[in-house]
């Protein structure tokens, strides 16, 4: 068995149950006297609907229930809300037309919820959904984000005219133009931040429950983020009270963003529980994933980077077309905001920067987080262009950014848009990175590749994330709706067995070994007792969930804060038993000791005190139970540095990564096999993005192209290469373990590596996804060209 | 109702189904083995990866009554005693894992493959991979993890 303590790659606890195929996941949990929902989705991007008639479908086999949104109106069931308000330039909030669970007078996207068929088995209610006779007025949709602000586009929403969300801007605008006149040399480009669909491989599913005697519901949801889906269920669309709701997300098979949300499904089968007094049980197909999951990135983009004569960044201008979807998603409005544009100085010192984001409304699915949120898409635009301006100004890219890489001495760095960095030294990721690329070789490599017909190339991405959004006070002024702490409690059972009950949820990072490990550290007990305990409204005291790498550098602080409290409380204690002052009693590796002398109690002895107090200080409570709420200081700032290379076979289109390296700071690393699996993944759904993964509405009907597997390239084992990862080191400065994150780091990374090594091989820009048809064509452009 | 009977992880068992009845739905259903996993529609994921007579098959793209008088071994069935199975047992040292969804139908088909060829090179696992999706991992650690288990069954 090898050491459990910080550092150490324990092998994961929660692995036994789900290589045995005996995990929890929502689907697998059933009630004997439960019913199921199928949802009638619309067909149409965009329509009138002019009246529902259930006729038949009520008719049908084991049809028990079917509601419209008529019904939930009736009921005064709210709309999902979006819960950020983001103020536009001219200081107005954001458009935020309702979005009702189920529609009660137009469909806005394909795929938009209609009405529930509720009946005993699923086939039954799959058949009378068919029977749902809709009466649909088309009305032209628009896809392109670009398109819905023309003064012709159909209009979505009343309350949004121009179909325009929010006009919003960052930075000193004149400060900007001004340096972009005065450059030596100005890099310009656009570029499109392609439309994903998330696809965590367990679909979305909802158990609902009723229950008469209490006139308590409890809703088993594929939620990352059971307190804050409770909250808004309650407080913003069922008007329920927050005690008479349990909601708990029992084993999560992957989010990547798309299970934050609070969505129409499980809203409806909460509400209709109680209408048909019966368990309501809903299953997404992977047909409903693609359709009403939240998407993720669909960014259209001008950036202009300006230089001086020595290759210095001088300034930055960022122009964002941002599509929202249909309607607002719950963190809709702050993706492409305050966690897109507060990214953009990334590891540079550019002095001045400014960017303008527009966020319209289209008929597609409602767009979200997806995977790092943002920042991706702020390091995509970044890094692209400073390897356009490497290959204009003929300075080596590795080297331009290095010149300007805000230098270890400045921090804290405080960026022109918004941010402060507390710590970081980008060049020895850069370094370590071209060591282990082998750049200096990298040269004869692409001759070698010549010779055989083949085009090489090789891609940078010095990126950086800002994870665990923060501090309450900021985000709040900031126009978020919530608070963005974590809570944590630590409870020592009389035996003394720990209990950590944590308000961050675990779908696939391994909070249960983690978690574990940090607290068996911290209190100085073995790892295998404790246990962690997350995912239930019901026995959680709160919590904000898991996104944007904020499990360990929060929830983890919050669980050091909650063992803080219960070390402080056990020495009060253990200098009563021991005769001893207080301050005489120290704490190290599980024991207390009275300074200077061979006393000592173990903190499980403590924990039995407490519990049995029959020798017990007057003014000290029983029970050895303590919890602790942790509100970051600031956000942390993973940063490294992502190396792609790759050959191109010009007479197929086909690119090979042929090499990967990752050199990445977390932060202090708790568990480095976890931290690797999670780089590992992050990379494989970047390199999706720039290679495969694609979302296509039919720009004319608004129908989704790309709807399952068959027309949704996934990456597959054969896409990706062995990778090569490695840590930098700089502890985060404001959390007490010293973590930054590192969940979202290779989808934020690997975009801009690949298609920089990519356009490096063509020698021309193209757009992702770089499916082999599209580097084919500019491939025989660019011989056609060599060729004049 | 057709009837259907199989030995399913060594035990026989039968049921009336519909005969629309998908395998994977009578395993998931019927017997409550909820380790075979449903990620798609289009038989294209690999969560629902089952043996049928030895032979890896997709759950979701065979009829219960298609596996009438088969022997059906799901990831239920693969420890024995409580021993995990080389492959089991390789995922978990080689972190062959996250969210655990795809993990069912990625240790049958892993299975599987090495019954096939015992000693398969890095390319031959990743193809033979290809129709098991995997969001979480990257599929390095898989990699790894089935070159783990095929030198630990003397492959």
């Amino acid at each position: 068995m090898p050491d459990s303590g910080v550092g150490s790659s324990v092998r994961r606890r929660e692995d036994q149950r789900f290589l045995t195929g005996v995990g929890k996941y929502v689907d697998d949990i059933n009630r004997a006297d439960q019913v199921w929902a199928v949802f009638v989705r619309s067909p149409h991007a965009h329509a009138v609907v002019k009246s529902i008639d259930s006729t038949a479908a009520v008719a049908a086999p084991g049809v028990v229930a079917i509601f419209t949104g008529a019904d939930m109106a009736a009921d005064s069931v709210g709309s999902l809300p979006c819960g950020w308000t983001v103020v536009d330039r001219h200081g107005n909030p954001h458009k935020g037309p309702p979005h009702f669970p189920l529609v009660r007078d137009k469909v806005r996207y394909v795929g938009d919820h209609v009405a529930v068929v509720i009946a005993e088995t699923r086939q039954q209610a799959q058949d009378a959904a068919e029977l749902v006779e809709v009466d649909y007025e088309d009305l032209a949709p628009v896809v392109n984000p670009a398109g819905a602000l023309s003064n012709d586009a159909p209009q979505l929403h009343e309350e949004a005219p121009g179909n325009l969300c929010f006009d919003w801007e960052l930075g000193d605008q004149a400060a900007v133009d001004d340096a972009i006149s005065n450059a030596s040399h100005v890099a310009t480009l656009k570029l499109v931040n392609n439309r994903l669909i998330p696809n965590a491989m367990e679909p979305r599913s909802a158990l609902a429950e009723y229950e008469p005697g209490t006139g308590n519901y409890i809703l088993h949801s594929t939620s990352q983020n059971p307190h804050l889906l409770r909250l808004i269920l309650c407080a913003f669309v069922l008007g329920l009270p927050e005690h008479k709701v349990r909601v708990i997300a029992p084993d999560v098979g992957g989010g990547f963003g798309s299970k934050i949300y609070c969505y129409a499904e499980e809203t409806v089968c909460t509400w209709a529980a109680k209408k048909v007094g019966r368990p309501i049980k809903w299953t997404a197909d992977r047909s409903e994933s693609f359709l009403a999951d939240a998407h993720g990135r669909d960014h259209v983009t001008e950036v202009k980077l300006a230089l001086d004569a020595n290759g210095k960044f001088t300034a930055l201008k960022v122009d964002t077309i941002a599509n929202m979807g249909a309607y607002l998603s719950n963190f809709a409005s702050c993706v492409p905001t305050y966690l897109y544009a507060t990214l953009l100085a990334g590891q540079y010192t550019t002095p001045v920067i400014y960017a303008n984001v527009k966020a319209v409304f289209t008929n597609t699915a409602p767009v979200d987080a997806y995977r790092g949120a943002g920042r991706p898409e702020a390091t995509y635009l970044l890094e692209r262009i400073v390897e356009v301006a490497a290959r204009e100004t003929g300075i080596d890219p590795a080297e331009l950014r290095m010149r300007n890489f805000i230098p270890p001495d400045a921090f804290p760095y405080a960026t022109p848009v918004a941010l402060t960095y507390d710590t970081g030294n980008y060049g020895i990721a850069m370094d370590k990175a071209l060591e282990m690329i082998d750049y200096k070789g990298f040269a004869e490599r692409k001759r070698q590749s010549a010779a055989k017909g083949k085009l090489r190339g090789i891609g940078f991405s010095a990126y950086i994330e800002a994870c665990g959004i923060a501090p309450s006070a900021v985000v709040g002024s900031l126009g978020a709706g919530v608070g963005l702490w974590e809570s944590a409690q630590v409870r020592f059972n009389a035996t003394g067995s720990v209990s950590v009950f944590t308000g961050s949820h675990s779908h696939g990072q391994g909070h249960e070994t983690t978690f574990a490990q940090l607290t068996a550290e911290k209190l100085g007990i073995p790892y295998e007792n404790i246990e962690i305990v997350h995912g239930d409204t019901g026995s959680i005291p709160m919590g904000m969930g898991t996104y944007g790498s904020r499990s360990l550098a929060v929830g983890g602080s919050a669980i050091i804060r909650a063992c803080d409290k219960v070390i402080e409380k056990g020495r009060k204690i253990a200098a009563h038993l021991m005769e001893a002052s207080v301050e005489d009693v120290e704490f190290d590796g599980g024991q207390y000791k009275v300074a200077g002398t061979d006393k000592s109690k173990t903190i499980a002895e403590i924990a039995f005190t407490a519990y049995v107090p029959h020798n017990y200080p007057e003014d000290v409570e029983p029970g050895l139970d303590e919890t602790a709420f942790y509100d970051p200081l600031n956000f942390t700032y993973p940063a490294g540095t992502h190396i792609a290379e790759v050959e191109i076979d010009p007479e197929t289109g086909v690119t090979e990564i042929v090499d990967w390296v990752a050199v990445d700071d977390f932060g202090k690393v708790i568990n480095p096999m976890i931290v690797e699996g999670q780089v590992h993944g992050g990379v494989a759904q970047g390199v999706g993005q720039a290679l495969l993964e694609g979302c296509v509405y039919d720009p004319e009907t608004g129908q989704l192209l790309t709807g399952s597997y068959m027309d949704y390239c996934m990456p597959r084992a054969d896409n990706l290469p062995l990778l090569k990862v490695a840590t930098t080191e700089t502890a985060c400065t404001h959390n007490p373990l010293g973590v930054k994150g590192c969940g979202e780091a290779g989808a934020i990374a690997a975009p801009a590596a690949l298609m920089n090594a990519i356009t490096n091989a063509l020698g021309c820009e193209i757009d992702m996804p770089a499916t082999p048809e599209k580097v084919w064509r500019a491939a025989q452009a660019r011989g056609a060209q060599a060729a004049e | 109702m057709p009837s259907v009977s199989m030995k399913v992880n060594g035990k026989q068992v039968s049921a009336e189904v519909e005969p629309r009845t998908l395998l994977v739905s009578f395993l998931r259903e019927n017997l409550r083995l909820t380790g075979t996993h449903v990620g798609c529609d289009t038989s294209q994921c690999g969560s629902c990866v089952v043996h049928v007579n030895g032979k890896s098959v997709k759950a979701c793209s065979m009829l219960a009554i298609q596996a009438n008088d088969t022997e059906v071994t799901t990831i239920e069935g693969l420890a024995v005693n409580g021993e995990l199975h080389p492959m089991q047992a390789a995922f978990r040292e080689h972190h062959g894992l996250q969210c655990g969804f795809c993990t069912p139908g990625m240790v049958m088909s892993a299975v599987d493959l090495l019954q096939e060829n015992p000693k398969p090179s890095e390319t031959e696992i990743r193809d033979w991979l290809e129709g098991n999706i995997c969001r979480c991992t990257g599929y390095q650690n898989i990699v790894k993890a089935i070159q783990a288990a095929a030198d630990e069954m003397g492959g």
